[in-house]
């Protein structure tokens, strides 16, 4: 085996058997079940249990309410709104709903007073005020005489579908972006979050062989540039295998969660789709769903993927090579090398503000294609542009300018390693650093 | 020789921190490198090492050109050393021993033989942050060890080891030394040096102040100074014609010309019917000689 392979091993090994790898390998897709059990139960949850309200129905246009949203509606029966008042603080009813008249059929806007000392939940006072609306509505047809069957045909679902002109290609449809957005955030997210979490591995870990003085044994045996690759290679096939232990697991969880619960995925919407009540029509649930599903598989997943991999690789072996630079100039003072870690951890965090903020309102700005191109900002960017189909000739370009780059860094790298890693008990700023760069081996 | 040093310069941006130094180290010996702090020692060890290399001159080890295959002809100890604390200490050698070229199955025997002659067996499945610092320490000599080099290089070994295990590791730094192993041993601890060293060469400012055998050396530096114990008064006279250095009850240490005047001094003790109980020629420590020669080449 070479000096190189068994670095790789080593650190390969070491990490993947510690306790807090495995733990948040498996753990993390378990949040993301609680995640998912907790927003099911949320969004299930019909707060502040059963109150009982009596309609006090002064024109007599609403006649009785159906119960709904734990709200159970009693006809007034004649009683005077003192009276009820009274019931309300006796306890035998939660509040008064008053309905005064409509001047006129064109009363757009209506004022319904509620007489409680209780607040009412915002669930309960918007499902009142859409039961209420909704009787006036059919109060208003019948007493225009309206036909109820026209008027339902007035009411057209409309939904946008981009075709292509010249551009071949599959054919779209309202769901392509969505679609891309969410592949293209998530994939930004991951790579943004690897690379930060993996990259600062590579820091803490060669700050730590600096520090426990280890690294003096391994130079004499190996050359400090096999034991920096070493580490950055170790520790990024740990980042991928944690990468692809989420894909399988979440994959399984929510494929087995649904199935396990009984529950209709097409059911299971993302929370804050409209005030609480506003249901949705399960048909249509069930087709956007279906149409997701299709959207999902007319991506080019070999080519996300193999490029997602790409990129991932590239961004990681230019950011933690710096890392790995940085670390090996610091003493074993984490706060005194701040300033250090600050000028590599800039460029991560605006590549991913570029995309959160620019590429989710415009996946093709210019911005978006330089922050795409520049090999900084690339392996975070372009990924999310991937699911946009760019211009080949800029994935290309991007692929060729991102490789080179991690190329050039790990070597860079490499000649500031040799130095730092060896130098005890001084502080660097970031011009010596410069310096080192020149020294001869 | 099994390392020769030749004319070798090494520059850290405008400090100089290794001036043309030579020295050669013959086969077999057990070699002082020794200076003061910051006197380039470890600078001269990391190039022996090949941790670094030099600006100019070159190193050979048994008569090759220093390569990247020397590593694995070489053990090392450096003063500030360290082991990976999570790794077991088994594993811990095997990796050590894999990377300077042996074979996983080569390695695994060598350990086993170390674990059994130092008697830890049972400690190769323990974490490594589990030992004591003496024990981690045992484990460090024995990683240093365990491919057989031709040239040992130990920095103050014996830092932080208890009078036993000092004992232990002196033991077996001789067993390697008669087994055929060179070695080259770095410290201040002077007593060490004569205790086991047989050349030395003294660097300091990045110089070469001091080489040689370590009996001829104290020669080169003798003060011919020679001590009597006796008994009785000291003759009249005798301090007109003699030096004295040094003078306690029932004895003084005289400084003479020469080696050749200790008989004259003897007979004219004798003669003036003194019973002299002990008669002897006072050499140099090695710490003497040390800080003189710092001394002087400081001022130069």
């Amino acid at each position: 085996m070479s000096k190189l392979t068994l670095i790789v091993k080593r650190e390969y090994l070491t990490r993947v058997r510690k306790k807090s790898f495995i733990i948040g390998t498996l753990l993390a897709p378990l949040g993301l079940l609680i995640y998912m059990l907790v927003i099911f139960g949320l969004s299930n949850y019909e707060g502040g249990g059963q109150i009982k309200v009596a309609v006090l129905d002064e024109a007599g246009m609403v006649k009785q309410i159906p119960d709904e949203k734990g709200i159970h509606y009693i006809p007034s029966a004649g009683k005077s709104l003192e009276q009820l008042k009274k019931e309300v603080t006796a306890g035998e009813l939660n509040g008064v709903l008053r309905i005064p008249a409509i001047k006129s059929m064109q009363t757009k806007d209506l004022t319904v007073f509620y007489y409680s000392d209780d607040k009412l939940a915002p669930e309960k006072s918007s499902a009142i005020e859409k039961k209420v609306s909704d009787k006036i509505r059919d109060f208003k047809i019948d007493s225009l005489h309206l036909n109820r069957s026209s008027l339902d045909i007035l009411d057209t679902d409309v939904s946008i579908d981009p075709e292509n002109i010249n551009k071949t290609g599959e054919d779209e449809s309202k769901y392509t972006a969505g679609v891309g957005l969410a592949i293209g955030g998530i994939m930004a997210f991951i790579m943004f979050f690897m690379v930060m979490m993996y990259g600062q591995m590579v820091m803490r870990s060669v700050m730590e062989e600096k520090t426990n003085r280890i690294v003096e044994v391994m130079m004499s045996s190996v050359r400090p540039f096999d034991l920096m690759l070493g580490k950055i290679i170790g520790a990024g096939a740990v980042g991928l295998t944690q990468v692809v232990c989420w894909v399988i697991l979440s994959g399984a969880v929510t494929i087995f969660l649904p199935m396990l619960l009984h529950i209709d995925p097409a059911q299971m919407q993302p929370p804050g789709g409209g005030p609480a009540g506003a249901g949705i029509d399960p048909e249509q649930a069930q087709g956007t769903m279906v149409r997701i599903m299709a959207e999902l598989a007319k991506q080019n997943w070999p080519l996300i993927i193999s490029s997602f991999i790409i990129f991932f690789l590239g961004g990681y072996f230019i950011y933690s090579s710096m890392f790995a630079a940085i670390g090996s100039a610091m003493g074993d003072d984490l706060g005194e090398g701040q300033s250090l870690v600050l000028p590599v951890t800039i460029p991560i965090i605006l590549a991913f503000y570029i995309t959160a903020f620019v590429g989710m309102r415009n996946p093709d700005s210019g911005l978006m294609v330089f922050a795409s191109l520049f090999p900084l900002f690339s392996p975070i960017v372009m990924p999310f542009r991937m699911a946009f189909s760019p211009p080949w000739w800029q994935v290309a370009l991007s692929l060729v300018l991102v490789v080179v780059t991690a190329y050039f860094f790990v070597w860079l790298a490499g000649r500031i390693y040799r130095v730092g890693i060896l130098l005890y008990g001084k502080k660097v700023t970031l011009k010596e650093i410069g310096k080192w760069m020149f020294y001869k081996g | 020789m099994i390392l020769s040093i030749q004319n070798v310069v090494k520059r850290y941006d405008k400090y100089t921190a290794v001036d043309h130094v030579s020295f050669d180290v013959p086969k077999g010996s057990v070699f002082g490198l020794l200076g003061p702090n910051g006197a380039g020692k470890t600078s001269l060890i990391r190039m022996i090492t090949t941790i670094t290399g030099p600006d100019e001159g070159v190193i050979y080890l048994d008569g090759e050109k220093l390569n990247s295959r020397s590593p694995e002809h070489i053990g090392y100890m450096p003063e500030e050393r360290g082991l990976y604390k999570k790794m077991k200490v088994g594993e811990h050698l095997l990796y050590l021993a894999q990377l300077k070229g042996l074979s996983e199955s080569d390695a695994r025997k060598e350990i086993a033989h170390w674990l059994t002659k130092f008697d830890i067996k049972d400690w190769a499945p323990k974490k490594v942050e589990d030992l004591s610092k003496g024990m981690q320490q045992k484990i460090q000599f024995i990683a240093t060890i365990i491919h057989k080099p031709k040239l040992l290089i130990l920095d103050e070994p014996f830092t932080g080891l208890d009078p036993i295990n000092t004992n232990l590791i002196k033991d077996e730094i001789r067993q390697l030394n008669e087994s055929g192993i060179s070695i080259i041993f770095s410290t201040h601890r002077m007593e060490q040096v004569e205790e086991m060293c047989d050349h030395i060469v003294l660097i300091n400012q990045g110089r070469n102040v001091l080489s040689g055998k370590v009996p001829e050396i104290k020669n080169q530096y003798k003060q011919n100074l020679y001590r009597v114990e006796m008994d009785g008064d000291l003759p009249a006279g005798f301090e007109e014609k003699y030096e004295i250095t040094t003078r306690e009850k029932d004895a003084v240490t005289v400084r003479l010309a020469d080696e050749s005047q200790s008989n004259v001094l003897l007979q004219f003790l004798i003669g003036q019917g003194l019973r002299v109980r002990r008669f002897e020629e006072i050499l140099p420590t090695f710490n003497e000689i040390f800080i003189r020669r710092v001394e002087e080449t400081d001022h130069a």
